[in-house]
């Protein structure tokens, strides 16, 4: 199954139908192939779908137009085949369980055995640096710790693509570029396929083989940078001009997005909508 | 966080507050005007004559003194406790049925949102009909149903009218509980694929418990005041509701008589909230909130 594209996007057109006025054009006629393994990142302003897109993806909605296919099969079927982990910007644990039983989750909904469940969360636990914390309850970890559950959660099932909808927005900058250096060891060791949205151009190009560039109203995809930094991602990659150059190279299609990075720069370089950190 | 002093505290508070209720009715009664307080002829405060305010010690004493004149009579405070395990029977009898109508009710319009928006209103309105009218038409419904060896009897009527009022609060507060977890929540159990039933399970009824426990509070409190109203306007022997009135015809004669009864619909209310707290202390972990990074 790996020889299979793990996402493929034709011509997918999504609108939100308004009771009042003429509604939203989310997407627009956007065609994108992810092939299997590969990281994939989407960046744009507010607005330019790529939430929408990942959710498409998911099959947590569906295109007005056009097809998505994972793996081969329509976005549905590969939701209800699990072909596919998620995981969203608030980790969205079940505070009532542990950490342990929180990554168990998709496993016992799916009546997988419970030894089979247990090594599982085990190696899980140990992947995502928690083994310590696996009776601990949700509301008695710190925000990234949360995130590192939701993470291990999404890969309960060893699934061959991940979709992320900016797990670590809401982190602080240190525990970010902990989590991001731990996301690319997780899927080096994983070889998932990852649908990455971000609003962090650093993050996406650190993290990714391709950043997709986004324009909003309607939503698009202008541009398609290739990263190609290598497979050795360490904390050190960050200082490269390599990746000074990608940055430079994805902060520049922002530029030309209509109500991307160009079009409101304050004085601090800053713009509204992307983050330029 | 209570721990062993907040309970200690809170002991006390209670204790406190029933202390003060005490001095306020004998202070009342000391310094009150035989006649009571009349404004333009609008009775504002009561009269303080040992008829219509008896004295606490006289409440108390009356309560350990026999019913009545006749040769082996129980005291008042073991007829009285008697008669309220009773109606404490019969009201768990009733909020037990209020529960399971209460929470399939919910379930039912969780899962169609029509059925909300179609019974919600029926339900409110169903609260709305006063008690009293309502407990004569269940007893003679009650009198016509036979199911095989069972034969209806008049606690089962004050039953059914005690369900009737305590399914009102259980119903809403399930409902709520089970439409309280959040879009993340409901779309990662559609992103597992997992239908109305696990999701009910694994996410909307453990979900619900924080919700769930103060409407079967309510619930309880409700059910103990149907139970009483129901007893009083049935007539049904043997419960509280029975003795509230009976004691209450002495009044005149013996007025300290009357508040034994009262006391010990008061001491039922409690133990019932007492149980329904025991209960959430089974269901702790359910009750933790999740801090959101």
């Amino acid at each position: 199954m790996t020889t299979l594209d793990a996402v493929h996007v034709n011509q997918a057109t999504k609108r939100f139908e308004a009771k009042k006025g003429d509604g939203v054009t989310a997407l627009d006629e956007v065609n994108l192939t992810i092939r299997a393994g590969e990281f994939v990142s989407l960046i744009g302003p507010s607005g330019c779908g790529k939430s929408t897109l990942l959710r498409l993806i998911a099959d947590l909605d569906q295109p007005t137009a056009g097809s998505v296919t994972v793996f081969g099969k329509t976005a549905r079927q590969a939701r209800l085949d699990q072909d596919y982990g998620i995981a969203f910007q608030s980790a969205g644990l079940l505070p009532w369980r542990t950490v342990a039983a929180n990554i168990e989750l998709p496993l016992q909904l799916h009546r997988v055995a419970p030894a089979k469940r247990a090594l599982k969360v085990a190696e899980l636990m140990s992947l995502v640096g928690l083994a310590d914390f696996a009776e601990s309850f949700p509301d008695q970890l710190s925000g990234g710790m949360q995130q590192r559950v939701a993470i291990a959660r999404s890969l309960a099932e060893s699934p061959e693509l991940l979709l992320m909808d900016e797990p670590f927005g809401a982190l602080d900058e240190m525990t970010r570029e902990r989590m991001q250096t731990e996301l690319v060891r997780i899927c080096a060791e994983t070889g998932a396929a990852v649908v990455f949205v971000t609003h962090s151009i650093p993050e996406a190009v650190f993290l990714s083989d391709r950043v997709v560039v986004m324009s909003p109203r309607p939503g698009r995809i202008v541009a398609i940078v290739d990263v190609a930094l290598g497979e050795a991602r360490g904390e050190m990659l960050r200082e490269e001009e390599g990746f000074f150059d990608s940055v430079t190279e994805v902060r520049e299609a922002l530029h030309r997005v209509p109500g991307g990075a160009g079009e409101t720069v304050r004085p601090d370089g800053a713009a509204r909508g992307v983050d330029l950190r | 966080m209570s721990g062993t002093g907040g309970t200690l505290r809170r002991i006390a508070l209670g204790a406190l507050a029933l202390v003060l209720l005490a001095a306020i009715w004998e202070g009342y009664k000391a310094v009150g005007p035989a006649g009571g307080v009349d404004l333009a002829g609008l009775q504002l405060l009561p009269r303080t004559t040992d008829l219509a305010m008896p004295h606490i010690h006289e409440m108390i004493a009356r309560a350990l003194e026999p019913v009545n004149s006749s040769a082996g009579s129980a005291p008042v405070w073991t007829s009285v406790l008697l008669a309220a395990l009773s109606s404490l029977g019969t009201a768990s009898v009733g909020l037990l049925l209020g529960a399971v109508v209460g929470i399939t009710l919910a379930l039912v319009m969780q899962r169609l949102p029509i059925a909300e928006t179609a019974m919600l209103p029926w339900l409110v309105l169903s609260q709305t009909v006063p008690l009293i009218a309502l407990a004569p038409l269940i007893v003679s419904w009650g009198g016509r149903v036979q199911i095989g060896a069972l034969e209806w009897e008049r606690w089962m009527s004050v039953a059914v009218i005690a369900a009737y009022l305590a399914f009102f609060p259980i119903a809403i507060g399930a409902l709520r509980g089970l439409q309280s977890p959040d879009r993340n929540h409901t779309e990662l159990f559609h992103s597992y694929a997992a239908g109305w039933w696990r999701t009910l399970l694994y996410l909307r009824l453990p979900a619900s418990v924080p919700y769930l426990l103060p409407a079967l509070r309510l619930g309880a409190a409700s059910a103990i005041i149907g139970t009483v109203v129901a007893e009083v306007s049935t007539g049904a022997k043997g419960g509280i509701g029975r003795l509230i009135i009976e004691y209450a015809q002495s009044g005149s004669s013996d007025p300290a008589k009357a508040y034994s009864p009262i006391a010990a619909a008061v001491l039922m209310g409690l133990a019932a909230a007492g149980i329904v707290a025991l209960a959430g202390l089974g269901v702790k972990r359910y009750r933790r909130n999740e801090v959101t990074a």
